[in-house]
């Protein structure tokens, strides 16, 4: 990628479990029903971001959030409705995300 | 105002226009009128809309399959890639290839609007926007692939990348086996917009 990626500040790294949290607030949220309380896995780290839950509103983006590439198993998502090895990943900031036990993917 | 009889320097549609669009059309004139923007800032914003087609991304990728150190730049660093054949990708914020292998492919989706890479391929499908392709995409995308005339195997792993962010993501589908010795232009017109979307493969033989 063309940029720098400061991996440095970032809670999580490739491979991490994490759950998406459940929330629900008004404004304007970048991360999809379907996923919220769902366990998945960082694929990779993008870097740092304008928040954009603040540039919708036209405020500044500050601070800055981590963007993460996670990805989800289609069963853990649907269920046994895909029984197959594909995958949703997604793109979800850092405040989106906790760490989560399980076994590695 | 959207009276097309009036003098005041372009068309206005002659058939009746929906809520929104008159809408659309009263903004405009209260723009040029108060000094905003200049006719000429429109054309030109609607000539750079339509110059943005799938061409350039079948260019890249057809770059891709015939130079191997092209392929791994544009994979590394895509826009710096885009630069490299005149293609402008500088208004995306970031931009990602995602290569499909014979065992895993690519389709991308955006479920929360149509975030789509414009720069390369220009204004997305009417289907990419619709709700329909938005929640089957994730939910059951072997599902959509079928409808578009593809059946993975089942060893193959379907990733569908939503893209939700800042990211712009495009597929470089797998070089059509039949292709040995094919020149640049001839690869390129195998190379649909569907296919940089990854929802088919490429073509395997020249359209008519």
């Amino acid at each position: 990628m063309g940029r720098a990626v400061s991996e440095a500040s970032a809670q999580f790294k490739p491979g991490d479990r994490v759950k998406v949290k459940f929330e629900d607030r008004p404004g304007h949220l970048r991360t999809p029903w379907y996923i919220r309380g769902k366990k998945g896995w960082v694929e990779r780290v993008y870097g740092e971001f304008l928040n954009p839950e603040s540039l919708a509103f036209g405020r500044d983006g500050l601070p800055k959030k981590t963007l993460y590439l996670v990805a989800f198993n289609q069963t853990d998502l649907w269920g046994d409705a895909a029984k197959n090895r594909d995958k949703v990943l997604v793109d979800i900031y850092e405040h989106w995300l906790e760490p989560t036990g399980g076994d590695a993917p | 105002m959207s009276d097309q009889t009036d003098d005041h320097g372009h068309d206005h549609p002659k058939h009746e226009l929906s809520h929104y669009a008159k809408r659309i059309y009263a903004i405009r004139d209260l723009l040029i009128e108060k000094g905003v923007i200049s006719e000429k800032d429109i054309q030109c914003q609607i000539d750079y809309q339509e110059a943005r087609t799938p061409a350039n991304g079948a260019k890249l990728v057809a770059r891709a399959w015939i130079d191997p150190a092209f392929k791994a730049r544009f994979i590394a660093d895509p826009k710096a890639a885009c630069a490299e054949l005149g293609i402008d990708a500088t208004a995306i914020n970031e931009f990602v290839v995602l290569e499909n292998t014979p065992k895993a492919r690519h389709m991308v989706v955006c479920t929360l609007c149509s975030c789509y890479p414009r720069p390369i391929l220009g204004r997305p499908p009417d289907w990419y926007k619709s709700f329909n392709y938005r929640q089957r995409a994730v939910a059951d995308p072997r599902g959509v692939m079928r409808e578009f005339g593809l059946e993975p195997a089942d060893d193959v792993e379907v990733r569908v990348h939503d893209s939700t962010a800042d990211i712009r993501y495009l597929v470089l589908p797998v070089r059509p086996a039949n292709t040995e010795g094919w020149s640049e232009e001839d690869l390129a017109k195998l190379v649909t917009r569907d296919s940089l979307i990854g929802v088919v493969d490429p073509l395997t033989s020249l359209p008519e």
